[in-house]
């Protein structure tokens, strides 16, 4: 007698299984229609390879698997595709899926089929794939694809292979009936399954002791083959997958492992007789045995039935009364779920019927409070703590869910059984399990959400920062500009030293806060627009300097005074100090000396008073205008003025020359007076027509120079700075172009020379010569344009 | 079609809370019977009189708590408590008393916390404690029992008018300490001279007592029996205090804290047993938290009578362990099929 573990708690629910077992299986015969789920196993559903209107016959394949884990679907009759649409298929929610709908000929014609003379002599491999194409997928509940699991992996050995004939749910006897009818073909697919798994240990039958017919046809089977019959007592769930390998073997299935990680591969017997019939006759999967029961019900039966057929088809079949039955049940009173619709099909892992009447499974009573009794601790087979998980569950705390082992719940519905709260636990847990796997999904969405938000900001950052530092720059060489241009404006170059404290300040103020910055900003529009000041302001401006350098002056010679009493090392020190002190102001001095001899014109407006002296007087004029304009202005003024000066100098000379003329004639005393206005004008004529030349050519240099306008009074130093540098680069530009003007003339002789020697050679390169020296010349040509 | 839309299973067992709670009412009956016999009527009195009250609390509460009052008056939960209490309180005890008790027990200790399955602590013993500390001169007053004293018991009629107080002076009762109080105050007798000197030793521990203990035994047997709880709780509270009255005996010397079986039949040692410390709802969950919370129990049950201040310690043990109920449920999660239990508890947050 071998050893017999026990599983943790467990119950005793009323079996109810004689009812069906009074008749022999019966054939259900072909209904007029056929529903045929494309997904009746766990994994991807099948992909139709039938159209419409298409004839099929009995066994041939309409679906093909999809993927590794799949099972193809084939015709369980011979008729015409009616179609291929959603239809309600078995399951829990009543959701429809898509269906091949065959309407059956009645004839149940044959595909063309042979089974495999003698298995042993093809690999696993072939076996497996024949299985795989048979659509067998397991029929004991779950719906695994049958080839999958029994495509072990070399590393792991496979000890045990073990059929379950469990069947511990109540009122179901498909397989009970199975083993008492058919106890050969369950053997001899077991030796086909052995061959393919070839367990180093043993192979064995479990069948639980309430099945004493079965149990018997099955050892008598079983005989000479090595297959052991191992029968233990009757406990629900005891023919759960991982229950009934601890029953057999005493081992556990390692939580989110396999049987395989443990040596065991686990069929049902139902799954082994199918693969009997695929492998010795060719058969694929296309009927089963089903439980039609229930009080209801007046025949339960067994029937063996078309994959496809109709629900109402066989209630009808076994004088099923609406009246009494308030829930139809697809599966067992402990695991099966609810059926909304009669006209859901039988599929491949549908393994019983069951419709109660009102007294037999009364509507659940109202749920009490939880007592905290652990009768469902009790009887749990995972040991778990299902009153914990309730609360849990209740308060929806999904960690403790977790750390509870919600996810080893087998949802076998033991401890719902027990409750004497009639609490429905294990829909909490259901519950439950899909919220976490709900919020789970939530969260894997909202990270992958998250990393896309960044990445996008972080990117928009970027572009602003690059933005931000390519302003920062344009900002940063206008401010130079603006400050070299107040720089190159200063009439006098003595301010250097204060200039530089000035671009020192702005530069601080520019790394400090922005209160700074705008004082910084404040001071370089001062520089800039330095040459806006209002004459008075200048002079202003000029006299405090002076006078600041005068006492700089007498505290540096009271110093040296001072350090020479001393006698001090920094005597030499300090007499620089004052000989440069002294050289400061003297510069001073001479710019407002300067500045005061323009203002003084300036300041009396037209020199009407002065009429005795008119070519005095227009110079007066064109300084004072000169003075007035001072260099602020923009490059088109510039020339304007200049044309405008030009102009109005020639309007002078002539006039000068006219007046010139007259005194002569006339013998005037200021006859030499009016040859110096003339000649002077002429000469102030010249001097403008070569500002308009020296203007015009900057500006040919650099046309971008004017196109920048700007209100902004820094902007407008920036420009002016601009065009100040612009000029200073056309200065150095004009050499350039000698240079080049140079080099254009060596080339152009030495292509002369080779023109020459190419003519005289009579060579065809000649005219090439030509053009290439022709364009010298122009480039020549207009390099020296250019340069004039 | 009109079918059904639930959620499997689909069958159910035939249990049910209100079945429950009926069998811990009729394991009670063997006790009340010793104590009735030996103590008087007065114990049965004080169980009417908290029904009734109980009932009236528990009923008044749900109509505050707008609750569908017939569902919930028939899980029996509220009579279990009254008749726990009932059985606790010193026969005769005065009506306010018992109705301060019910009214603690029920409104404040199982109401207020969410009513039946929400309340932390065992709503009886929550109320033995509160009015032991307010009223210890009516918790302490006991009967003299049977076979102690020459004269007669109370009787049904008397034993109404002495808890509800009219013309309680005309009834004749003669009170007597209890055994565990007459042991606490012995210091200078050996344990086999005290039981001479003293009219209320008995056989084991004290007359009366013994039989009710062993009655209360019978009926926890009898719910063990019926499955109603695990064994787990009360046969190691019982272990625990037999083990340690066993190491401190001391040969019945003028120091003994008193022999195993006097400690096993005193008090409310089987009461507290089979009635309160299998309280599921209060209790711990798993069954080696069962074991640790029941130990444990025994333990300050035996701390506390010998070396406490309070003769008996059952309600105040059952308490403390209450408290400490969650905890152990924390690290007394069995292991799952397929788990090891060093990885289970190492995933706990």
């Amino acid at each position: 007698m071998r050893k017999i573990w026990d599983i943790h708690g467990g119950i005793h629910p009323a079996e109810n299984k004689h009812q069906s077992l009074l008749n022999p299986i019966e054939n259900a015969g072909i209904p007029a229609q056929l529903i045929l789920p494309l997904a009746q196993h766990i994994g991807a559903p099948a992909s139709p390879i039938v159209n419409v209107g298409d004839r099929v016959l009995k066994g041939q394949m309409i679906a093909e698997a999809k993927g590794f884990v799949s099972a193809p679907v084939h015709a369980p009759t011979s008729g015409t595709i009616a179609a291929i649409e959603s239809r309600v298929i078995p399951h829990p929610s009543g959701m429809t899926a898509s269906c091949i709908v065959i309407d059956t000929d009645g004839k149940d014609e044959w595909i063309t089929h042979q089974g495999v003379k003698d298995y042993t002599q093809l690999s696993k491999l072939e076996l497996v794939d024949r299985i795989r194409q048979a659509g067998i997928a397991g029929m004991g509940g779950a719906g695994f694809p049958a080839a999958v699991k029994l495509s072990t992996r070399d590393d792991k050995p496979i000890e045990t292979l073990i059929l379950n004939g469990t069947e511990c749910e109540p009122y179901i006897t498909a397989d009970d009936i199975l083993m008492r009818e058919r106890a050969a073909e369950i053997i001899a697919g077991a030796e086909i399954l052995r061959h393919i798994i070839k367990p180093n240990k043993e192979t064995l039958i479990g069948v639980e002791d309430n099945k004493p017919e079965g149990i018997a046809a099955l050892k008598k089977a079983a005989e000479g083959t090595g297959i052991e019959i191992v029968v233990f007592p009757t406990k629900y769930p005891s023919g759960g997958e991982k229950q009934l390998i601890q029953i057999l073997t005493g081992k556990e299935v390692p939580a989110g492992g396999l049987p395989s990680d443990v040596g065991i591969v686990c069929q049902n017997i139902g799954t082994a007789t199918a693969i009997y019939r695929a492998i010795q006759f060719g058969e694929p999967l296309i009927s089963r045995i089903t439980t039609i029961t229930g009080e209801a019900c007046e025949r339960p039966q067994n029937y063996e039935v078309l994959l496809g057929t109709p629900v109402q088809y066989l209630l009808n079949k076994s004088g099923f009364n609406k009246e009494n039955c308030i829930r139809l049940i697809m599966g067992g009173p402990m695991m099966g779920y609810t059926l909304q619709d009669t006209a859901v099909p039988i599929v491949k892992t549908s393994n019983c019927v069951l419709a109660p009447t009102v007294a037999e499974l009364p509507p659940p009573p109202p749920a009490q409070a939880c007592i905290r009794c652990g009768m469902c601790a009790e009887a749990c087979p995972v040991s778990l703590l299902p009153q914990q998980m309730y609360w849990f569950a209740r308060a929806q705390e999904h960690e403790k869910l977790e750390n509870h082992q919600l996810f080893d719940c087998i949802e076998c519905g033991a401890c719902s059984f027990v409750c004497p709260s009639n609490i429905p636990l294990v829909q909490y847990y259901r519950a439950s399990k899909a919220e976490i796997r709900q919020a789970q999904q939530d969260k894997i969405k909202s990270e992958r959400s998250k990393e896309r938000f960044e990445a996008r900001t972080a990117r928009l950052e970027q572009e602003e920062a690059e933005k931000e530092a390519k302003r920062a720059a344009r900002m940063e060489a206008a401010k130079a500009k603006a400050a070299a241009a107040a720089n190159a404006a200063e009439t006098s170059k003595t301010d250097i030293i204060q200039a530089a404290i000035e671009r020192s300040k702005a530069k601080q103020a520019e790394s400090a806060d922005p209160a700074q910055a705008a004082i910084a900003r404040a001071q370089a529009k001062r520089d800039g627009g330095a040459e806006e000041e209002s004459p008075q302001e200048k002079t202003e401006r000029l006299q405090k300097l002076l006078a600041g350098a005068e006492k700089r002056l007498v505290a540096a010679k009271e110093k040296l005074a001072l350090a020479q009493e001393q006698q001090s090392d920094n005597a030499d020190a300090f007499a620089t100090a004052v000989s440069k002190t002294e050289e400061k102001l003297a510069s001073i001095k001479q710019e407002l000396a300067a500045h005061e001899a323009t203002l003084a014109p300036a300041k009396t407006p037209a020199p009407s008073t002065d009429s005795t002296d008119p070519a005095q007087a227009a110079i007066a004029r064109a300084l004072a205008k000169r003075a007035g304009a001072g260099a602020d202005e923009s490059t088109e003024d510039k020339t304007t003025r200049l044309q405008n000066a030009i102009a109005t100098t020639e309007k002078r000379l002539v006039a000068a020359q006219q007046k010139l003329t007259l005194a002569q004639e006339q013998n005037d005393a200021n006859v030499g007076a009016f040859a110096t206005g003339v000649e002077k004008t002429q000469a102030k004529l010249d001097a403008a027509k070569k500002e308009l030349a020296d203007h015009q050519a900057t500006l040919g240099a650099n046309d971008t120079a004017e196109q920048v306008a700007s209100d902004d009074p820094v902007q407008a130093a920036i420009e002016r700075a601009k065009a100040a540098r612009e000029a200073q680069a056309n200065m150095s530009e004009a050499d350039k172009i000698k240079q080049n003007i140079e080099s254009l003339e060596n080339r152009i002789a030495k292509s002369k020379e080779k023109l020459e020697a190419a003519r005289a050679a009579g060579d065809d390169k000649a005219d090439i010569l030509a053009d290439s020296l022709a364009k010298l010349e122009e480039k020549l040509a207009a390099a020296q344009q250019q340069l004039s | 079609m009109g079918f059904l839309k639930v959620s499997s299973p689909h069958a159910h067992g035939p249990m049910s809370t209100a079945r429950v709670m009926r069998l811990v009412l009729l394991a009670t009956i063997p006790g009340l019977f010793s104590l009735t016999w030996f103590f008087g009527f007065g114990t049965l009195v004080n169980v009417l009189w908290a029904s009734i009250t109980a009932l009236a609390f528990e009923a008044l509460a749900l109509k505050l708590r707008k609750r569908p009052i017939a569902f919930y008056l028939n899980d029996y939960s509220a009579l279990v408590t009254a008749f726990l209490l009932g059985i606790a309180l010193p026969p005769g005890s005065p009506f306010w008393l018992i109705m301060i008790g019910t009214g603690f027990a029920i409104l404040i200790c199982k109401q207020l916390y969410g009513g039946m399955g929400y309340n932390p602590f065992n709503p009886a013993m929550a109320a033995y404690v509160m009015l032991l500390i307010s009223f210890p001169v009516q918790m302490t007053t006991w009967f003299a029992p049977q076979g102690s004293f020459a004269g007669d018991l109370l009787g049904p009629i008397d034993a109404l008018r002495y808890c509800f107080g009219f013309g309680r002076d005309t009834v004749d009762a003669i009170t007597m300490a209890t055994p565990l109080d007459v042991l606490k105050q012995n210091n200078s007798l050996l344990i086999e001279d005290m039981w001479q000197e003293s009219a209320q030793f008995g056989q084991f521990s004290g007359i009366g007592w013994e039989w009710a203990n062993i009655g209360f035994l019978l009926g926890g047997i009898y719910l063990l029996y019926r499955r109603v709880f695990t064994w787990h709780a009360p046969l190691s509270m019982l272990a625990s205090l037999t083990l340690l009255s066993a190491l401190f005996y001391d040969g019945g010397s003028s120091a003994s804290g008193g022999s195993p079986l006097f400690h096993l039949l005193s008090g409310g040692t089987m009461l507290g047993a089979f009635f309160i410390v299998t309280d599921p709802v209060t209790s711990a969950v798993s069954n080696r938290g069962r074991l640790i919370y029941g130990a444990l129990i025994g333990v300050l049950i035996y701390i506390i009578r010998v070396w406490g201040n309070y003769p008996d310690a059952v309600a105040f043990s059952v308490l403390l362990m209450n408290f400490a109920a969650p905890f152990i449920d924390h690290y007394t999660q069995p292991r799952t099929y397929g788990h090891k239990l060093k990885d289970q508890q190492g995933g706990k947050s």
